[in-house]
């Protein structure tokens, strides 16, 4: 009996780096399926290839063999336009140094997405202030990431990646800057979003406690390979 | 991204390092300021010596002569159709005839004759000039001491000051004082004395008897208006040389003896006097060939300095060209100027375009954005160098006025900066800013998120 389609589906994926002679697998055939409205979390020490991963499933990079399928449109072969349209229109994303652009207050941050996607100016302003309202920061729109705390400028991050309502979000080491305390809240916010929202995350983490406690789904890799995939405690 | 979303990020980014882009737009300004001060001068030159030369009254002019003053040595025979036709005398009927040509705003005969000048008990020799009163304005009377012919008609000379040092130690103190000018007046004979010659004249002419004409000795008292350094009648306009000059109404009044009395009375045409030449002045130098080509059908010589101003045309040309290419060099520098600054700021801003990107940058809005700011770099470059060459050129023009009123020599402007050379300045900038802003906006279009997400 064939099974439904995955709302994210990488087939065999592999990443290669040369560095002159020597050739670097970064991510090692990796075939990993995403249902839609799941919180998976890729778990692994440093140099394991999961930032690598999110980064081809996130359309930054591209696969040097095999496929990422995201709502049955293979990333690979998408050309470089219709790569930065899926980050535009489908993707939101959190890192874990924040990112913010210094120069520029937390709205016109989260207002960034926007102009990239030549949303009417009409539109901008109640959207930007939904997104600050949802990470509690809408008092604090006029100040620049400077002036912010590490948990309010990964909030302020956060409420960009969502301002475009995407249908997927990708969070790198979200909380690997922060205290243990504001990593907590900043993954609450998370799942809160995953839940009220229905949206997708895929998670890149080394911390396999907080991995269990907000995930829905493990999945770990190691040299590049996948090494377990399933449910979280 | 829209032009007025990049518009905005452009300028954000533009003052954010502020120190840094404004020294790279003073680079642009300062090279655009070379460039225009440089085409200003050349254009302003160029004005300048364009007015002189239409006031001088030399271009806008057609010298004509009797054709058979043109004969012999000076001019060959011409096979031209013009030169076939009857040779006219130069008198007031042709002069009538060249008013009313079309384009023709002036004529004036050439009244030129040697006379015995007389002040205080000296007697000198010289040769007198007739002057228009648009003469004026030619520029040639700028700076001289004294002032010019009071009216059309005035009884009034100016001297050169070769000979007006003949009559006094002290030129400048002649202004005011009476000279007498003595000269061979020309008339009909009379009625008695041309029966009395008629015998005389039958067995010098046969049985022509073309009339005749007297030659009496006059004075005549002119108060000394002015003294001139240099020789306004040099050229082929007077063909040089007098050295008292006369209003030249006055001149005609006196009805002088003119060399070509002698041919017309021999040739028996003596009862209208003649010229030896007349000038006929032009609305502007383009009109020249058409009222030349009319004259010459009229049976006369002509001679205009047209092909001199093409000459001088060409030389400013040439003189532009050089000045736009040092000016250009200045450009140049300073586009290198905004290529190392925005190449700089690929590396500073490296993390900045990988997060563009992460959020769905193309590569076109990342291209745009810094195409962007080096076209603003220029845009404001241009702007300010075409305000500070329009400095440096007014500066250049005070400065040589005041210099030139030391020298007691009325003042010029020297720089000129016309509305397309405004414009084309700051189009110029704009586009060497753009061509500068293609590699670092290509190189910042083609960075990888990834490699410059990671970049600290």
């Amino acid at each position: 009996m064939p099974t439904a389609p995955m709302f994210i589906q990488a087939e065999s994926v592999s990443r290669e780096y040369r560095l002159g002679e020597t050739v670097i697998r970064a991510v090692d055939a990796v075939s990993l399926g995403v249902e839609k409205g799941e919180f998976l979390a890729l778990l692994g020490s440093s140099g394991s290839g999961k930032s690598t991963l999110l980064s081809m499933m996130a359309g930054l990079d591209r696969p040097t063999s095999g496929a990422i399928r995201v709502r049955d449109r293979n990333l690979a072969e998408l050309d470089k336009d219709e790569l930065a349209r899926y980050r535009r229109e489908t993707v939101g994303m959190v890192f874990q140094s924040f990112n913010l652009l210094p120069r520029m207050t937390l709205e016109e941050n989260v207002e960034l997405p926007l102009r990239l996607a030549e949303v009417n100016r009409a539109d901008r302003e109640s959207r930007v202030g939904e997104a600050l309202h949802r990470v509690g920061l809408a008092p604090r729109r006029r100040h620049r990431p400077s002036e912010l705390s590490g948990g309010e400028q990964q909030r302020g991050a956060l409420a960009r990646a969502l301002v475009n309502r995407p249908a997927i979000l990708f969070a790198d080491e979200p909380t690997g800057n922060l205290d243990s305390v504001n990593g907590e809240q900043i993954l609450l916010l998370l799942r809160e979003i995953q839940e009220s929202l229905g949206m997708t995350v895929i998670m890149v983490t080394h911390e396999r406690p907080l991995a269990e406690k907000f995930a829905n789904r493990i999945a770990l890799l190691s040299d590049g390979r996948l090494v377990s995939d399933g449910a979280a405690r | 991204m829209k032009t007025r979303d990049l518009s905005e990020l452009a300028v954000r980014n533009l003052r954010e390092a502020v120190l840094r882009n404004s020294l790279t737009t003073l680079g642009v300004a300062v090279g655009v300021a070379s460039l225009v001060a440089m085409l200003s001068l050349g254009v302003g030159l160029q004005t300048l010596a364009s007015q002189r030369l239409t006031r001088s009254g030399l271009f806008d002019a057609v010298f004509v002569t009797s054709q058979r003053n043109f004969r012999g040595p000076r001019q060959p025979q011409s096979s031209d159709a013009s030169t076939k036709k009857e040779s006219r005398r130069l008198d007031d009927d042709a002069r009538q005839q060249f008013s009313k040509l079309s384009n023709v705003t002036e004529v004036y005969p050439q009244i030129r004759f040697i006379t015995d000048v007389r002040y205080a008990g000296k007697s000198e020799s010289t040769s007198v000039l007739g002057l228009p009163d648009s003469s004026r304005s030619s520029g040639a009377f700028d700076g001289m001491k004294g002032a010019f012919f009071s009216s059309p008609t005035a009884d009034e000379a100016i001297l050169q000051i070769d000979f007006a040092k003949l009559l006094s130690d002290q030129p400048p103190s002649l202004i005011g004082k009476e000279v007498i000018l003595r000269y061979a007046e020309r008339g009909a004979l009379s009625k008695a004395a041309a029966d009395d010659d008629e015998a005389l004249l039958d067995a010098m002419m046969g049985s022509g008897k073309p009339g005749g004409i007297s030659i009496v000795p006059r004075e005549k008292t002119l108060r000394i208006v002015g003294v001139i350094e240099s020789d306004p009648s040099a050229g082929i306009g007077g063909f040089g040389g007098a050295r008292v000059y006369l209003p030249l109404k006055t001149a005609e009044q006196l009805h002088v003896a003119q060399p070509d009395d002698l041919q017309a009375f021999l040739s028996g045409n003596s009862a209208k006097p003649s010229y030896m030449a007349m000038t006929v002045r032009v609305r502007s130098p383009k009109d020249v060939p058409q009222v030349e080509e009319a004259i010459k059908q009229l049976g006369f010589a002509t001679f205009s300095l047209l092909d001199a101003t093409k000459s001088l045309r060409l030389v400013f040309t040439v003189f532009d060209l050089f000045l736009g290419l040092f000016g250009s060099l200045a450009l140049t520098v300073a586009s290198l100027g905004i290529i190392n600054t925005l190449v700089m700021a690929i590396l500073e801003r490296r993390r900045e375009i990988g997060i563009l990107k992460a959020l769905g940058a193309t590569d076109r809005d990342v291209r745009s954005l810094f195409f962007a700011e080096a076209g603003a770099m220029g845009l404001f470059g241009g702007f300010f160098g075409v305000a500070l060459g329009w400095l440096i050129g007014s500066t250049l023009t005070w400065g040589t006025t005041i210099y030139l009123h030391r020298q007691n020599l009325p003042g010029v402007k020297i720089s000129y900066i016309p509305w397309w050379l405004a414009l084309g300045a700051i189009a110029f900038a704009l586009v060497v800013s753009l061509v500068a802003g293609l590699y670092p906006a290509a190189r910042a279009a083609r960075l990888n998120p990834v490699d410059a997400l990671r970049y600290e």
